[in-house]
């Protein structure tokens, strides 16, 4: 092998800003949860759903049921709240946003600034726990629709934030969820009016600096009847030996005939390959096909974390309403995964389709656990699945965990699932052939995925199989 | 072409299979290399495509590039594909996900960018798969099929050959392609590599019987036994062996 694959590659977003940062003190309790309402200038309802959840919360126990292994977390040992002090006084432009974080961005590929952001896609970037700022909010506005922060969405938005939040993803939905409830940060809003369909893209770049902090964002997005949108997140986060804490919640709606695409490219920091630091990325994201014919997408490609637990999920409600999940996730080093997706089928006609795709290397675990269910009124519901998983090496672990509740008899569910191995031989035959292993690998990886990497929009399908060559260089080569 | 003097190769931390081989290939050539099992057959035919499980302990093979000797043994596996070595695999290996025209053109590309010749686009190349596919005798479907995934063996080893018609090899190593070949199969694949030879390239075929050789002529024909050639001959040692055995050929060495 050549020298260039035989070292590792460094994680290119492992570096950390260095700007003067407002930390709450470490720890939870009802005055954290308070303060941080207070600091965002919220409607007393939002203090009311966060001290709600807080107090159900404070009584739950942490569920272990993942196919994941890590330390308990104490709970008082995070800073629940970190933001640039440049943000305190809330810049009114991008003009006014402190350039080391512009900079920061800029590095990160996701330039702010109007010469060279990108034309296709409007970004809200945030930055610890809050949102530096969103780009071409003026261009989405004249079409009615409404692109901002979690924060900005509450203060000038509160009856939509109001009518919407928690109805998909309640506050006791479950224990990282009712943390999440009563401490989130910042996130994206979106909404998108009757009849709209969004022209661009619509991203949200997570970004973690502080240390010992944990990110609780929370993104809600609102398709009205007969509306559609495509938006897309991405995360990374500094090199550290500590694990740090990454408890989000999206929640989607969708109402008649609306249809919303969701697509993450995740590369959180995984930890280094002895399994030290990382990220615990534990996330519910949750959509309700609410209304007939409605669509909900998900496309994720977890390539990142040290520990990733989260199950983007559809609640098939209106009749006709469809669910779609297609997932890549990548496990390298001591990397864990668990990840898949329920499909809830409630209205009539409904139809689910799942494509979930493995890679497991080095000493990692990769778990696909997934639900499909049909609930007694919901004839004719079909549901396709397709699980797939590859192993890189012989120290890595794959399984597959999928659960049927079938409550209809006329429902039709077809499962497929494969497993596989990158061999010497393969990369053998294919080098014979004239490819280097790179282009080996490439090739391989590529066909594993093709179906998924299909599904994302393009400029994000060339940085997905980019980031997945990058990564599995490191345990091929 | 070729030039092999005293290779000497091993399974990584294995006893030693090829005991010092000498073997010279001008191009024009096509060559048989025969062979009881366990003689290091194929081994010599992975030792000189490269493969990682091997590891030569001695000896030199010098393969000529723009005809200058070059160090074969020296280059990556995919060096030596661009240089215009080619092994048709004996147990040909299964890609699923990737189809057979996206590997033939990444393949083929991979070469012209190493041979420093502008990438072919994707009608040019149809047009050229079709004419291949001809040659050997497959339909069209075999294109979009994952490469070799649920192939029977006979179309296993019609792919391989198809795979070397379109890359066009200079030196093309066939380990044991008439194996697990019906008579129709071995008809037209014989038929297709006696096509594809030319006066510019050299054929090197690995065989434990002399079935494929009813149909292709060899130059010249080697036994090898217990990695060592024992002996070399025109194409009448091929009928010899067949029907004397190679225990005869041990008795004469």
């Amino acid at each position: 092998m050549d020298a260039i694959a035989d070292r590792p590659k460094e994680y290119k977003y492992g570096f950390v800003t260095d700007v003067e940062t407002e930390k709450f003190p470490k720890g939870l309790n009802e005055e954290t949860v308070r303060a941080i309402s207070a600091r965002k200038n919220e409607p007393d309802f939002l203090l009311e759903f966060r001290l709600n959840a807080f107090r159900w919360w404070q009584e739950q126990e942490p569920p272990r049921w993942a196919h994941v292994e890590f330390p308990p977390i104490d709970f008082q040992d995070i800073h629940y709240y970190a933001a640039p002090k440049s943000m305190e006084d809330a810049p009114q432009s991008l003009d006014d946003v402190d350039p080391e974080l512009l900079r920061t961005f800029d590095r990160l590929g996701v330039p702010l600034h109007e010469r060279e952001r990108l034309a296709g896609v409007a970004v809200d970037a945030v930055f610890d726990s809050v949102s530096v700022g969103t780009t071409h909010q003026d261009i989405l506005a004249e079409m009615g629709v409404i692109f901002c922060s979690f924060s900005e969405a509450a203060q000038k938005h509160p009856e939509l934030v109001k009518k919407y939040l928690g109805t998909v993803v309640p506050p006791r939905d479950n224990f990282y969820a009712a943390l999440n409830s009563a401490v989130f940060s910042d996130g994206s809003f979106v909404f998108v009016p009757k009849g709209v369909q969004c022209p661009i893209d619509l991203s949200t770049y997570f970004r973690i600096n502080a240390s010992n902090t944990g990110q609780f964002e929370r993104t809600l997005i609102v398709a009205e009847e007969g509306a559609s949108v495509s938006y897309v997140e991405g995360c990374t986060a500094p090199m550290r030996d500590e694990n740090q804490l990454h408890a989000a919640i999206v929640e989607l709606v969708a109402l008649d005939d609306a249809s919303i695409k969701y697509s993450t490219v995740q590369n959180w920091y995984g930890g280094d390959e002895e399994g030290r630091g990382g990220i615990y990325n534990f996330v519910v994201k949750r959509g309700r096909c609410e209304g007939a014919r409605s669509k909900i997408s998900w496309t994720q490609v977890e390539a990142g974390s040290a520990i990733t637990w989260k199950y983007p999920s559809v609640i098939l409600k209106g009749d006709d309403s469809v669910g779609e999940f297609y997932s890549v996730a990548l496990t390298n080093n001591k990397m864990q995964a668990d990840t898949g997706t329920k499909m809830i089928h409630i209205g009539k006609n409904t139809s689910s389709t799942i494509i979930s795709k493995g890679i497991s290397c080095d000493q990692s675990k990769n778990s696909y656990r997934g639900l499909v269910k049909v609930t007694p009124g919901a004839s004719g519901a079909r549901n396709y699945s397709q699980c797939d998983s590859m192993l890189v090496g012989d120290g890595c672990e794959a399984n597959t965990f999928p659960y049927l509740e079938i409550h209809n008899k006329d429902a039709v569910i077809e499962h497929e699932a494969t497993t596989s191995r990158i061999s010497d031989e393969q990369l053998f035959y294919l080098q014979s052939r004239g490819l280097d292993s790179e282009a080996a690998i490439s090739l391989l990886v590529n066909g594993f995925c093709k179906e998924v990497f299909k599904t994302l929009p393009l400029e994000f399908s060339v940085e997905a199989v980019k980031l997945l060559e990058m990564k599995l260089e490191d345990s091929v080569g | 072409m070729l030039k092999i003097r005293d290779l000497k190769a091993r399974v990584v931390d294995g006893p030693e299979i090829l005991k010092g081989i000498d073997l010279d290939v001008n191009a024009g050539e096509i060559h048989a290399v025969m062979g009881p099992n366990g003689s290091g057959k194929s081994t010599l035919s992975r030792v000189l495509a490269g493969h990682p499980d091997y590891e030569v302990t001695g000896g030199t093979v010098a393969f000529d590039v723009n005809r200058e000797p070059q160090d074969l043994l020296a280059m990556e596996p995919h060096e030596r594909a661009c240089a215009g070595v080619f092994l048709a695999f004996q147990y040909p290996v299964e890609v699923a996900g990737v189809s057979n025209t996206v590997f033939l053109r990444s393949a083929f590309n991979a070469i012209c960018k190493a041979q420093g010749v502008p990438p072919i686009d994707a009608f040019d190349f149809r047009d050229l798969l079709a004419e291949k596919l001809e040659l050997i005798g497959m339909d069209e479907s075999y294109l979009e099929r994952p490469v070799n995934l649920d192939f029977s063996g006979g179309e296993k080893k019609r792919n391989e050959i198809l795979q070397m018609a379109v890359l066009a090899p200079r030196l093309a190593i066939l380990d044991e392609t008439d194996s697990g070949l019906d008579v129709d199969s071995l008809r037209i694949v014989s038929e297709g590599v006696k096509r594809l030879s030319t006066p510019h390239n050299a054929t090197l075929m690995i065989t434990h019987y002399q079935r494929m050789l009813q149909y292709i002529t060899p130059d010249i024909v080697h036994v090898l036994m217990d990695g060592r050639i024992v002996k070399t001959g025109d194409h009448t040692l091929a009928e010899a062996v067949e029907t004397r055995g190679y225990d005869w050929v041990k008795e004469a060495a």
